[in-house]
């Protein structure tokens, strides 16, 4: 496995990550290039948090220094963590192919708040932002081509945020005497079950069927 | 849509015409000289079910709109929903032509995560099955992208080819398709005894094969015709455009994940790396016949170097103890039932793990909360990129180009539509 971060010592093979390169990079980032909230290595891949506001001056700093020179976005997508005030991050993957490096940019941003669009640096940028549009609900703001692109037509909703039911709420069939195909409210047999498998002996201090005794032991407590 | 005419006296019945507007608004009848083309989604040469709406103008293709997800199955939904263990024969069912490829970068994104390594044996099985994979891949590629430009026979050829590959799927893993085969932690099982031997007599007759492929394609005129000088991409417009393996290879970039960002035994074994210069669907035809003679070069290098030893980590709880422990050893059955139905756990983290697989770089961006089940597992499809840059691709050729195109491409929707 390429780990960048401590890479095994290279014996005349193929050419690796120089190590600290990814970890002087971070910390170029993080000093001299301003609204960046942390830039660090995380599990050996370089990590730059940073806002929406700056992200389009990052994105163009990136791609076009030749320091970094990240000529490719390999992937863009979200993450979704309900608790959170920005609920979304929006998670970037650059990759250098001259460098030979990977630089994760993260920004968070919510239902409502757009992110700008980087189509404009990397045209592959469109798919994904429709993707992460179609299935989280991400707005990008300067993106012309906002269209869901992987759910089906008139599809409602945004699956992938977590709030959104594995099984979703219509279903499909072709109806023989219509002859047509008809979307109707899931149906199922028997409800999905989503069976807690964690650690099933903890934290449970009454087995079923064991109260009576459970009871005693309360009250043997409460007297000792 | 250029040339937009306005007429107003017509030949269309009147039975036909809207109601009469009120009041002074103007009727007219909008007559657009360009007209749309529904490819796809059932028609063979679209590999799968792309729909791809093609305004003509013509033969010409104006503009090329591809419309994907007719395939799209929820992967990343339900692979929340699931264990790790249980989450990894979904990446057999993305990319179905190169089913151990996508499992090993799955399984190496968990592994980085829970800070485990795969034995030496399972890290030399993995690349050979990987190389194994390619060829699977290759063939089907080259022999369908044939056959969409008229040629039958390397398909005829390519299967007989393919099912001695999947042989050895089957002998590996029981399966012959959805291995379920690269676990993280190493591999499902050892290869069965004679295995090895059996690749190493297959390896010693496939460049032959290569060769016959060759010599129908490669010199063929009408090969040519169908596919020199046709979708060529330059070195920036695929580097913009997120491309990556074979076609960003053909395009001229000396870019190989295997060579560049070394993972499992690659390090280990040595090979080529093709690279085109057209960026023509002819080049990427090239590439990937150069690419299997590499892998060859690789399975051999494998079968040298493959010593016996474990396949998986002698952690029980990651990995399912041996049967026979099972029968004796009440930790070895308290190991198993909980790996298969908790699993193991995860520590916090993400990674965005990468594999060279034959399409070019598959990814898995995969976040743990520290629980039995990933949080978040994206999966970077290869083809998605490729696709979304047809329409740059294909504009300005004929019909059948576009064909050539779709095929030199080498799409899987079971990966771009997950």
């Amino acid at each position: 496995m390429a780990d960048p971060a401590n890479p095994p010592p290279a014996t005349g093979g193929p050419t690796r990550v120089v190590p600290g390169t990814l970890g002087a990079i971070a910390f170029r980032l993080s000093t001299a290039v301003p609204g960046i909230l942390s830039a660090s290595i995380e599990k050996g891949e370089l990590v730059v948090r940073t806002t929406r506001t700056r992200l389009l001056a990052l994105m163009s700093l990136l791609r076009d220094d030749p320091r970094y020179a990240c000529q490719q976005v390999m992937d863009i997508c979200g993450v979704d963590f309900p608790e959170r005030a920005e609920r979304f991050d929006v998670v970037y993957n650059l990759l250098s192919v001259t460098h030979n490096h990977r630089i994760r940019v993260i920004v968070t941003t919510d239902e409502t708040s757009a992110v700008p669009s980087v189509h404009q640096l990397w045209p592959a940028a469109t798919w994904w932002e429709r993707e992460a549009y179609d299935l989280f609900g991400i707005l990008f703001t300067d993106q012309p081509d906002l269209r869901r692109i992987l759910t089906d037509y008139g599809f409602e909703g945004h699956p992938l945020r977590k709030d959104f039911p594995l099984t979703g709420y219509v279903e499909l069939r072709y109806d023989e005497e219509r002859r047509q195909v008809v979307y109707e409210p899931v149906n199922l047999v028997q409800d999905f079950r989503n069976f807690d498998f964690e650690s099933p002996w903890e934290g449970i201090l009454t087995l079923p069927g064991d109260e009576k005794a459970h009871a005693a032991r309360q009250d043997m407590k409460r007297q000792g | 849509m250029s040339d937009v005419t306005l007429r107003s006296d017509t030949d269309i019945p009147d039975s036909l015409l809207p109601e009469e507007a009120d009041g002074d608004v103007k009727r007219h009848v909008v007559e657009i000289d360009s007209h749309a083309l529904n490819f796809g989604p059932q028609h063979p040469s679209a590999h799968g079910v792309l729909r791809l709406v093609l305004e003509m103008e013509g033969e010409v293709v104006a503009r090329a709109i591809p419309h994907v997800g007719l395939l799209h199955r929820g992967t990343e939904k339900l692979i929340e929903y699931k264990t790790y263990p249980k989450a990894l024969p979904y990446f057999d069912r993305l990319d179905y032509v190169s089913p151990m490829c996508e499992e090993q970068a799955f399984a190496l994104a968990v592994e980085k995560l829970l800070g485990i390594e795969a034995p030496e044996r399972a890290k030399w099985i993995r690349v050979m099955f990987a190389e194994i994979t390619r060829i699977l891949n290759h063939i089907l590629n080259l022999t369908s992208f044939g056959l969409d430009c008229g040629a039958l026979t390397p398909a005829l050829w390519g299967y007989e080819e393919r099912e001695k590959l999947i042989e050895f799927y089957e002998a590996a893993s029981g399966a012959r398709f959805h291995a379920n085969y690269v676990r993280p932690g190493g591999v499902a099982q050892d290869l069965p005894a004679g295995l090895e031997d059996r690749i190493a007599d297959w390896a010693r007759t496939f460049p032959q094969w290569i060769d016959d492929l060759e010599a129908l394609l490669t010199g063929n005129r009408i090969w040519k015709q169908r596919t020199v000088g046709i979708g060529v991409f330059t070195t920036e417009q695929a580097l913009a455009w997120g491309f990556s393996g074979p076609c960003l290879r053909a395009s001229g970039v000396p870019w190989d994940l295997r060579r560049s960002q070394p993972y499992d035994n690659y390090d280990k074994v040595e090979f080529n790396v093709p690279v085109g210069r057209q960026g023509d669907c002819y080049d990427r035809y090239l590439i990937r016949v150069a690419e299997m003679r590499e892998s060859v070069k690789i399975i051999n290098q494998c079968l040298e170097q493959i010593r016996p030893g474990p396949v998986k980590v002698q952690d029980h709880k990651i990995t399912p103890p041996p049967r026979r422990e099972m029968k004796r050893s009440m930790e070895a059955l308290i190991h198993h039932f909980k790996l298969f139905t908790e699993g193991y756990h995860v520590p916090p983290g993400a990674t965005y793990t990468v594999t060279e697989t034959p399409k070019g770089e598959f990814g898995v961006y995969l976040v743990a909360d520290g629980s039995n089940r990933p949080y978040r597992c994206k999966i970077r499809p290869t083809g998605f990129s490729h696709l979304q840059a047809i329409d740059e691709m294909s504009r300005r050729h004929m019909l059948a180009d576009a064909v050539a195109i779709i095929g030199s491409l080498d799409l899987v929707f079971g990966e771009i539509d997950r």
